[in-house]
């Protein structure tokens, strides 16, 4: 997540205890494989028997589930009676590397599959191969490009959120008192339900016939106010709300950076007659840098997630303007089942968000190598 | 900016910048207004839940002088002190979902603590090499996860889970969180382990403890607080979250936000069952959040800082 990973390498990396027995260790050869002749026999009596080949009457996948329940164990089980101590070593990181194989790899390597079918959920004829039709589909559904749009227009607004998350870290770090209050009631709406919130401001508090906010513009003059009928304020009303959730993860982090900075630095500056805003932009910020970079991409990567306000305030309307990939996909899914070609959205997704995160990776980077070279 | 260090490095009184009055107005002037843009929200929806139509269309804000407070929502939603005892059909429903909003969160974030907890101590502690992948690797690999959007996963888990007869159940939505949380889980542990002493682990496998003893024995009481900032996170993560429960719960396992959200969506629901609705469903964890407010910001910060 944040800072790159430093590694001092362990230092049991020395064998402990006596030699493993051959005996043992060939038992171990054998449950490993056992274990995966058995996954492989169980995979393949299923697709046997799902495409009528061999009717044994399965009623769903679960068997292959166990199967690899089963395999993982062996898996386990195997490393420890092949290698001894290094193979309870690596149970340590097994089950979370098989866990994540299986709910993370499988489903998205699956879900590539998808992409290439023409397949409907809710129509009788099962999926039909579809090859890149998908993608030819994605390049002509301006829908889907508008919804790209959004979430360029919506990363950008990441940056406002940055600076009032700074500000906010500066006012707890100065020298007030009821330090706690603040910091905890800043905190509280970042952990609020997106849902409950899409009612609380979306639905009633910029409800523009006796919403507060629409009732308070009205007292200060502008005309029938309204939130979510012309684009741009319609996607700032989304932006507002989503950005009231999570300055405060913003926010906290920066706080901590401030709190970590070396009082001496800034101390100098001050004796030097530096006044408050250049020892800020001098001293503080680029100080700040690294921290402020781990912000903004964390941020971002959750900014590229967006969808529960969204889906449950506007439906991505007026016209598209609020719609943010997730949200539209979702519809796509809702309104016409269609699985194929809401999947190839995705994965197209998945592909452009790998990229752009690489190319901010690199620009991070350098950015934060120039403080340090200093 | 100004209000940057001249207050907290002043030694003294007489070293006081001439507008320090000024200063400390402004600071105070902006924490407070913050605080009214944080917490308004909060309070409208919970006064909002003791409104009766009048009051809400009159933009009523404050009980006993602008407005009456009833009961009215409370008790259409069978959560009043003349209802409590009674029977109500949206209490059930509302119970049923908070109770199954209970299991999936709980059981995620526990499966997903245990899971990370152990790949963050071998990371922490041992050299790997799985194939071409190094420790760096492996870490990565687990990290990275948190990039995926949920929109990819969710149409393949549909079609997955009919396949495994995992919709709409609770193992179905465990297994779903427990992958969201499990990044973060294993990012703040690994940082926890790293400041614990390795001297510490030496000594216990000295006195005899295989590695595994260690870790039970000795690692995860002194990793305690780390591991309550992974839970709670995780907690807050699983909770609230709604794409995945929306399209892969109908009856049985369908979460707290689920409903919330389906009752927004149906025309002519009353204000002031809406606000109870969404005060219950974000009272628990908004107590927890106040509680446990530390935990809360040591599991944001974990490795942000060095």
């Amino acid at each position: 997540m944040a800072a790159p990973p430093q590694f001092e390498h362990a230092r049991y990396t020395q064998n402990r205890g006596a030699p493993i027995p051959a005996a043992r260790q060939s038992m171990g050869r054998a449950l490993i494989w056992f274990g995966s002749l058995g996954l492989l026999a169980m995979i393949l009596l299923q697709i046997l028997d799902a495409t009528g080949t061999l009717p044994i009457g399965f009623e769903n996948w679960r068997p292959t589930l166990y199967a690899y329940v089963a395999w993982a164990v062996a898996l386990g089980t195997g490393q420890v009676l092949v290698r001894g101590e290094p193979g309870w070593r690596a149970l340590f990181v097994l089950p979370a590397a098989l866990f994540t194989i299986a709910v993370v790899v499988f489903p998205t390597l699956f879900g590539f599959y998808i992409a290439s079918l023409d397949w409907n959920l809710s129509s009788l004829d099962g999926p039909k191969f579809f090859g890149f039709g998908n993608l030819v589909l994605l390049m002509q559904d301006p829908f889907y490009w508008n919804s790209l749009l959004n979430m360029v227009y919506y990363v950008a607004l990441v940056l406002v959120e940055y600076a009032i998350a700074f500000g906010l870290a500066l006012l707890l770090n100065a020298d007030i008192k009821a330090r706690k209050f603040f910091r905890v009631a800043f905190l509280l709406p970042f952990m609020l339900s997106p849902v409950a919130v899409s009612w609380m401001i979306g639905k009633s508090m910029l409800e523009s016939r006796f919403g507060p906010v629409a009732s308070f513009l009205r007292d200060i003059g502008v005309e029938s106010p309204t939130f979510f009928s012309s684009p741009w304020v319609a996607r700032l009303s989304i932006e507002v709300m989503d950005a009231w959730m999570t300055i405060p993860f913003m926010m906290i982090l920066l706080l901590a950076g401030l709190q970590a900075l070396p009082r001496e630095v800034v101390e100098a500056a001050k004796v030097d007659g530096a006044n408050a805003w250049q020892s800020f932009w001098k001293i503080t910020f680029p100080l700040m840098l690294p921290v402020s970079v781990t912000a903004v991409l964390i941020r971002t990567i959750f900014k590229l997630k967006l969808a529960d306000i969204v889906i449950n305030v506007t439906s991505g309307g007026p016209g598209g303007a609020t719609d943010t990939v997730s949200s539209f996909i979702f519809r796509v899914y809702r309104d016409r089942s269609n699985v194929g070609y809401g999947t190839a959205l995705a994965v197209f997704y998945l592909i452009a968000i790998i990229i752009f995160l690489i190319l901010m990776l690199r620009v991070a980077n350098r950015l934060t190598r120039n403080v340090t070279d200093q | 900016m100004a209000i940057t260090f001249d207050d907290k490095y002043a030694e003294s009184k007489a070293n006081r910048p001439p507008n320090y009055a000024l200063m400390r107005v402004l600071i105070y002037g902006a924490l407070l207004t913050w605080t009214f843009v944080a917490l308004f929200p909060l309070y409208w929806t919970l006064s909002t839940s003791f409104k009766s139509a009048v009051d809400v269309t009159q933009g009523n804000l404050i009980p006993w002088i602008d407005f009456q407070p009833n009961w009215k929502g409370w008790r259409s939603l069978g959560l009043s002190p003349d209802t409590i005892f009674g029977i109500s059909t949206p209490r059930d429903e509302f119970i049923g979902r908070f109770i199954n909003s209970i299991i999936t969160s709980v059981g995620s974030s526990m499966l997903a603590l245990i899971l990370g907890s152990l790949a963050a101590y071998g990371l922490s502690r041992f050299t790997y090499k799985f194939g071409f992948m190094r420790n760096d690797d492996i870490l990565f690999f687990f990290i990275s996860q948190l990039i995926l959007p949920p929109v990819v996963l969710a149409l393949p888990f549909l079609v997955l889970y009919k396949f495994l007869a995992l919709l709409d159940t609770y193992p179905g939505m465990i297994f779903i969180y427990t992958l969201t949380v499990l990044p973060i889980v294993i990012w703040i542990m690994r940082d926890q382990f790293n400041t614990i002493p390795r001297e510490l682990d030496e000594a216990a496998l000295v006195d005899g403890l295989s590695h595994w003893g260690v870790f039970f024995r000795i690692i995860v009481p002194i990793a305690m607080p780390g591991m309550v900032a992974a839970f709670i996170l995780s907690l807050i993560l699983t909770w609230n979250e709604y794409y995945f429960a929306a399209l892969l719960t109908s009856t049985n396992a369908k979460t707290l936000p689920v409903m919330v959200a389906s009752q927004t969506g149906s025309q002519g629901i009353s204000w002031w069952t809406m606000a109870a609705l969404s005060t219950a469903a974000i009272a628990p964890l908004a107590i927890v959040g106040i509680m446990l407010e530390r935990y809360i910001i040591k599991g944001l910060t974990a490795g942000a800082v060095k």
